[in-house]
């Protein structure tokens, strides 16, 4: 069954499309994370123009994050006080990601900077995950616990100036460090069309030490407000924003990830880690083939705004 | 180099109206299947059908050779860049680039027999006929080096064919007498909306002979029009619309699978 996408001016395979998002649902479901990292070279590849693809991938973050967040909501699982300090520099990385994004089309090279983002984000992301994994499961088959770095082992950017206190999530350290992460995420987030929930996470897990519990709801909180922001921005600047597809990548997706979540609870925590970082890095060594091997086809061919 | 270039042109402007003075004669009636394709949200795709005839009055000898047709479909014109990747250190990227201007979003070039029979090289240059033709003629970016710039424009149409956007065929054309012809136009889903120009050419023994111009508009309609507008006109409340819907289907989806 076919349907003509209004702004992308193509049709496509609904089917298709519920089932292509209905997988990544059920991966991001899986891990807890967006998912858009996969969908948009997804979308890419089916022939959706890329600034289509990110900005109506923004659409499907948003959703995807308001159904967590709602649930994390009622497990009282978000620091709003964090959650606030991190959404106020993902906002202003969310502007500049955007006008960076169509600085980067109007020189041509916004496929070289996607791809090259990627690249680094998703080796260094995923090979540190792999590593920490790999250290987990190192210590629990080896039967000694393992010393989790404590309050005591402070990195010394927690203790930059302007600290803040963040009671649910026992930290008491500088602001800058937050705010620069959450700038980063907005900005990679816009870039990219990528809500940053797999650089988040992580980053809040490893390098500010909060505790579990409340990392995931706090950066869903996140990047339900951050993703609507770039949303706004995306139908503003680039008018780039179909609903219709959005609509698609909306209803498979929100059916993938419950059945994604339901299996997660059967996984080890330890399997999970694993699993996450090693799908990181095969999507990075994916894209670095793109970038490191001789092209098929060297030319492109990219159209300007129609003239009147 | 360049002036050489252009009283060569001249000069072939000139043998050519000789040439053509005398034949008036030979007119060419054409019409289309529909002026006014619509995009609905079913659409895959369309084709339209150029069809008509070639009148003679009664006091012109007929020709010896046979009546050959050129029919020219462009879509909304773009500018175009082509890019060429390059490897740069360890990767590759967009180095190269050439500009082509005003050409066809949409390009079809259908003949009744292949074009190097129909006429020459330089009048196919001169009035655009074929899609090399088109888009030698269109592109203001000039290269030092011409097998360089040959190159993107190389690259250009075989992009464009790939996405099944530019086509020409030397059999598009079909007489279904010595005079009536008809042509179809395929439209594949992906060509943009907008006004389509067609041109019909007639030649005879590799003179122009008469041209023919008429015009079809692709366009949105219904709910796929509404759609279109409003992201254009309205951008600030088509964008909150489709952030609310998102935020309605995520607060719907938490609802459905509750399961605490």
């Amino acid at each position: 069954m076919q349907i003509y996408l209004p702004i992308a001016e193509m049709p496509v395979d609904v089917l298709f499309v519920l089932g292509m998002s209905a997988i990544v649902g059920f991966i991001s479901g899986m891990f807890g994370i967006g998912g858009g990292f996969l969908m948009t070279p997804l979308l890419i590849f089916i022939g959706i123009p890329p600034a289509i693809a990110v900005a109506s991938q923004t659409a499907q973050i948003v959703a995807s994050s308001t159904t967590s967040s709602i649930t994390a909501f009622h497990r009282q699982s978000i620091d709003f006080k964090l959650g606030s300090v991190l959404v106020a520099g993902g906002f202003i990385g969310s502007i500049l990601g955007i006008f960076m994004f169509a600085a980067a089309r109007r020189a041509g090279q916004l496929d070289l900077v996607i791809v090259v983002s990627y690249v680094l984000l998703f080796l260094i992301v995923g090979s540190l995950m792999l590593r920490e994994s790999i250290k987990d499961l190192w210590f629990k088959y080896s039967g000694r616990p393992r010393q989790l770095s404590t309050a005591s082992h402070h990195a010394s950017y927690l203790g930059w100036p302007l600290r803040m206190r963040f009671p649910r999530s026992k930290l008491y350290c500088s602001v800058i460090p937050v705010v620069g992460l959450a700038f980063f995420i907005g900005f990679i987030g816009a870039l990219l069309g990528v809500g940053g929930g797999f650089i988040l996470v992580p980053a809040l897990l490893y390098l500010f030490r909060v505790p579990t519990s409340v990392v995931v709801g706090t950066s869903q909180f996140q990047i339900v407000c951050t993703s609507l922001v770039a949303l706004i921005l995306h139908a503003l600047t680039n008018q780039a924003v179909d609903i219709i597809l959005a609509l698609l990548l909306i209803i498979g997706g929100v059916f993938g990830a419950q059945i994604g979540a339901r299996i997660a609870k059967h996984l080890k925590a330890e399997m999970f880690r694993l699993l996450l970082a090693l799908l990181l890095l095969a999507v990075g060594i994916q894209f670095a083939f793109d970038l490191f091997v001789p092209p098929k086809e060297p030319f492109s061919i990219s159209a300007s705004e129609r003239l009147p | 180099m360049r002036t050489s270039l252009s009283i060569r042109n001249l000069i072939i402007g000139i043998l050519f109206c000789l040439g053509t003075n005398p034949a008036q004669a030979e007119k060419i009636i054409a019409a289309l299947s529909n002026t006014r394709v619509e995009i609905s949200s079913e659409y895959t795709g369309s084709s339209i059908t150029v069809f008509g005839t070639i009148e003679r009055d009664a006091q012109t000898v007929p020709r010896v050779g046979p009546y050959n047709l050129v029919v020219t479909v462009r879509g909304p014109r773009q500018t175009m860049t082509v890019r060429e990747r390059q490897r740069l250190g360890f990767i590759w990227l967009n180095r190269d680039q050439q500009k082509f201007q005003l050409m066809p979003a949409f390009l079809s070039v259908l003949s009744s027999h292949p074009l190097e029979e129909i006429t020459s090289d330089a009048l196919r240059l001169k009035f655009r006929i074929g899609m090399d033709a088109i888009a030698t003629a269109q592109d203001i970016n000039q290269f030092q080096n011409p097998n360089q710039e040959n190159l993107f424009r190389t690259a250009l149409l075989r992009l464009k064919k790939q996405e099944n956007l530019y086509h020409q065929s030397t059999q598009g054309v079909t007489f279904l007498s010595p005079s009536l012809f008809s042509a179809p136009v395929i439209l594949p889903a992906t060509a943009p909306t907008g006004i389509y120009d067609v041109e019909v050419a007639l030649f005879v023994d590799n003179t122009l002979l008469d041209r023919h111009y008429s015009n079809f508009e692709l366009i949105k309609t219904g709910f796929q029009q509404e759609v279109g507008d409003m992201s254009k006109d309205y951008p600030l409340y088509y964008g909150l619309a489709t952030a609310l819907a998102a935020l309605f289907f995520g607060w719907l989806a938490n609802i459905l699978f509750r399961r605490d």
